[in-house]
């Protein structure tokens, strides 16, 4: 008698925990739709990735492209310029890093054109250090590798993901 | 002044004829597609076929604007490559602004949307005697017969029967509300030059392609719903049983 | 309170320090756990709960469709699409929205015709069901402010003819108000999106005064006669908890077969043609659920003291405030209509009538059914949907003001059951293997 009631016990738990799980993975299922459409849409998505040609960029010049919604500078960078910056020795740097380490090839610069002081874009500028960038908001000037050289902003202009795609053709992001 | 007297005429009739639309409108013969039935899908080729024909023929007078460049490489659509939706992309011409600020065009990129054909409502009136042609994104969802029906429109021109003046400039159809509609026959036999040998390059294979893309186009998700649709009742019904067997269960010693 | 004295006691000295302070877990146990049910209802009693069900996968579908949807006249149109086409699942949320809307209907008609069926609006239940009407109505209101929100031509020509009839009513000032401004356009789609967001809360605010007054005066039951004692009852949880599940279980395979297979089911061609408010659509129609009301407002296509127009915006509004005077109308002592041979007939040929009346309210205005003959104007004439509409309507108004009424004075009831417990041993040995020899008797379902 008991062991029946035991028994019956036993199976009747079962039915209930197997279909409680089971409902329960259901609920966990469908929240995940749920969750996920709050993640970039596919719109979003595409332009995750900007796609820059390089041949109408002469020496010397400078385009801004919007990538995440952010302005990114693709600067084609004279010899003088990139003799320059390799110059830099490290020491005189607030934020050290090596100009070869900031670019894939010498001539050409991709930075993120946001002063990482407090997020305005700086203007190019050849008072502050030729070849370089001041910030009319608080001063800071960064020199022709985006780095910072003096004034409030304390990182370098960030670089983004970016490969080559060919010769005349960069991808970022 | 002959095109402001056929769009009057065009409107006039329309308006006219309206009540007895509905009640006399011929039903189009259903046609078997690929995507029909629970377990339906698109057939790839079909669909790729089918924009070939949209790009040739339709997208002349047609845009497409709720669907991106990016789609064509979509999973559950054509599913082009990447660098052939590219290439798509880049053959069509969208608004961009110059270095001025004047308003010009530049090449597609995947991340665009397909472009409008005229600027604005009014220039498509314009230039078509009145009668806009309707973007086609959603045109397989927004008519009864969905793409049986553009099918139908599509292989239903022919001569007017006794009595019955078509307007000029306008032509008759078999399956159109009211007979008359503002579209010259777009599709020939020949027409569209496919790469796939053994498909019939016939005005109905068109069609159906054609009609198949748009039903794509319309509804790119299909796929996609049907997969998890099925694993969705399958579950449930499985659930559904253990749910009865655990009502029976708690209710076995009560009267009821 | 018809569950007595509280049966709940705190498990521990946390639960009983917060039960002194906000008895919250008192209130869930009394009210959802050990609440006493009825033992003997059957499965049209569980749509109360499909209903809460129904209400919740709404707000939270519609909460997360909010982050995308614009409300704006030139963006709407495109930003459903974006939602089908671009947001991650946004085309599954999308159509169990949509789809959620019908299926939340079809629950609550079933639910108001259960309540007609057993009487349950009889007192002491007026007011719980008056609180069912008032839901009901804002459920409609709802529906309605939702299906504009597309801008689709269906969505622009359905607001344009609903708010034309209150002008009817209420006077062109009144509609240019509610427009915010001469015609249906942004403004109006703006307001109409606050709203819609508003009202399903103002519901579940109402629904829990209905469930609050449901637990008040007690379950009704297929007898109609209340229950006497704990023999009668069962505590909800788990016995009906576990009927609830697995109904709702039922009920999402049908919704699901719905959204991933047939999503348009419901649905009307002209809602993916973008609203121009230029051009009428051939033919103008409400949401299914509620197209027999507008069939009552057609069928109304003459004088009689009153415009046709406004007649026919009187009798469509009548048809929903009738229902606030149902628990007065009835007049017979017997609430169940399983005892009352009459009314049960009447009561099925209104569920049919009422399914007719959607039918004709979905069809194209002055279509003839049976044609007897030419007009002036060369077109058919005979029996059309407006005469059927009339019809419709005359038994929709002759069920509540004149069958009610009057069955309740001269109908004989079969012989009621002393209790619920015996109605239910009554039915166990009819319904049980009889014994060799002895012949069982035929069981009364309803």
């Amino acid at each position: 008698m008991s062991a029946a009631t035991h028994d019956e016990a036993t199976r009747r738990d079962f039915l209930y925990v197997f279909s409680g799980a089971a409902a329960g993975v259901g609920v966990a299922v469908t929240a995940w739709p749920f969750i996920d459409q709050m993640n970039p849409s596919a719109a979003t998505q595409a332009l995750a990735t900007t796609e820059v040609p390089l041949a109408p960029i002469a020496e010397g010049q400078q385009i801004t492209v919007m990538w995440q919604g952010k302005p990114t500078w693709v600067r084609r960078r004279t010899a003088a310029e990139i003799e320059q910056v390799r110059a830099m020795p490290n020491s005189e740097l607030k934020d050290p890093q090596p100009d070869q380490e900031r670019v894939k090839k010498p001539e050409w610069l991709v930075v993120i054109g946001i002063c990482t002081h407090l997020g305005c874009i700086p203007n190019r500028d050849n008072t502050g250090q030729p070849g370089g960038y001041l910030c009319a908001c608080h001063g800071s000037v960064y020199d022709a590798s985006g780095r910072i050289l003096r004034g409030p902003a304390p990182l370098n202009l960030p670089v983004p993901p970016y490969e080559f795609v060919s010769d005349t053709l960069i991808r970022i992001g | 002044m002959k095109k402001i007297a056929l769009a009057a005429a065009l409107a006039l009739a329309a308006s006219a004829t309206a009540p007895a639309i509905a009640a006399t409108a011929v039903e189009p013969p259903a046609v078997e597609w690929s995507f029909d039935g629970p377990f339906g899908t698109y057939d790839r080729n079909q669909l790729k076929r089918g924009f070939q024909v949209f790009r040739e023929v339709c997208s002349a007078c047609h845009s497409l604007k709720l669907v991106a460049f990016r789609n064509l490489k979509d999973p559950g659509g054509p599913e082009f490559t990447e660098a052939e939706a590219k290439a798509i992309a880049a053959g069509f011409q969208v608004p961009a602004l110059d270095d001025t600020g004047q308003p010009t065009t530049r090449d597609g990129i995947l991340a665009d949307h397909f472009p409008l054909v005229y600027p604005n409502d009014i220039a498509a009136h314009a230039a078509n005697n009145g009668a806009a042609p309707p973007d086609l994104s959603l045109m397989a969802k927004a008519r009864e017969g969905g793409p049986s029906y553009i099918h139908a429109i599509l292989t239903g021109f022919h001569e007017a029967p006794a009595g019955v003046t078509v307007p000029e400039g306008a032509y008759y159809n078999e399956y159109m509300a009211g007979h008359i509609i503002a579209m010259a026959p777009p599709l020939k036999d020949g027409q569209v030059e496919y790469a796939e040998a053994n498909v019939p390059r016939t005005v109905d294979q068109y069609a159906k392609d054609v009609s198949a893309f748009l039903m794509w186009a319309a509804e790119p998700k299909l796929e996609a719903r049907h997969r998890l649709g099925m694993g969705v009742v399958i579950f449930l019904s499985l659930l559904s049983v253990l749910l009865y067997l655990s009502y029976r269960r708690v209710w076995r010693n009560v009267d009821h | 309170m018809a569950s007595g004295p509280s049966t709940y006691t705190p498990s521990n000295g946390l639960m009983r320090w917060i039960d002194e302070r906000l008895p919250i877990m008192r209130f869930a146990n009394d009210n959802l756990l050990s609440f006493p049910t009825p033992k003997n209802l059957n499965y049209a009693y569980t749509f109360g709960a499909i209903l809460f069900y129904c209400l919740v996968i709404q707000i939270v579908t519609g909460i997360v469709l909010a982050m995308h949807f614009v409300p704006n006249s030139t963006m709407a149109f495109n930003s459903v699409e974006y939602i089908m086409r671009d947001v991650n699942y946004g085309w599954l949320i999308r159509y169990i929205h949509m789809n959620g809307a019908s299926f939340f209907f079809i629950a609550v008609y079933v639910h108001i015709f259960r309540g007609i069926y057993y009487g349950s609006y009889k007192a002491p239940r007026e007011i719980l069901w008056i609180l069912g009407v008032i839901i009901f109505l804002l459920m409609c209101a709802t529906g309605f402010l939702g299906y504009t929100l597309p801008w689709s031509q269906m969505s622009l020509w359905g607001a344009n003819v609903i708010t034309n009839l209150l002008g009817a009513l209420l006077g062109q000032d009144f509609t240019q108000w509610l427009w915010g401004g001469y015609s249906v356009d942004n403004p109006t789609l703006q307001r109409f999106f606050s709203l819609h967001y508003l009202l399903p809360f103002v519901i579940l605010g109402v629904s829990v005064l209905h469930v609050w007054a449901l637990h008040h005066v007690g379950n009704n039951n297929p007898t109609g006669i209340e229950p006497k004692g704990p023999q009668d009852t069962v505590p909800l949880m788990p016995y009906y908890t576990a009927k609830y599940y697995f109904v709702i279980a039922l009920f999402t395979i049908a919704f699901a077969v719905v959204v991933f297979y047939a999503p348009n089911l419901f649905g009307h061609v002209d809602h993916y043609v973008e609203g121009n408010p230029l051009k009428t659509p051939a033919h103008i129609a409400p949401e299914w659920y509620l197209a027999a009301f507008y069939a009552m407002l057609r069928a109304i296509d003459f004088n009689f003291i009153l415009d046709s127009k406004v007649l026919g915006v009187l009798v469509m509004v009548g048809a929903i405030g009738i229902l606030f005077l149902v628990p007065w109308l009835d007049t017979s002592k017997v609430r169940s209509a399983r005892y009352r041979p009459v009314f049960w007939w009447c009561f099925w040929i209104f569920v049919a009538d009422y399914a007719v009346l959607s039918w004709a309210g979905l069809q194209p205005a002055g279509v003839v059914l049976f044609q007897t003959g030419v007009g002036d104007d060369g077109n058919p004439v005979g029996f059309s949907i407006t005469h059927l509409s009339q019809i419709g309507t005359i038994y929709y108004f002759g069920f509540f003001l004149v069958i009610m009424p009057l069955l309740g004075l001269f109908e004989t009831p079969r012989p009621l059951p002393e209790s619920i417990a015996t109605a239910v041993l009554a039915k166990k040995k009819g319904g049980a293997a009889a014994p060799a020899g002895a012949t069982s008797a035929p069981e009364t379902r309803v």
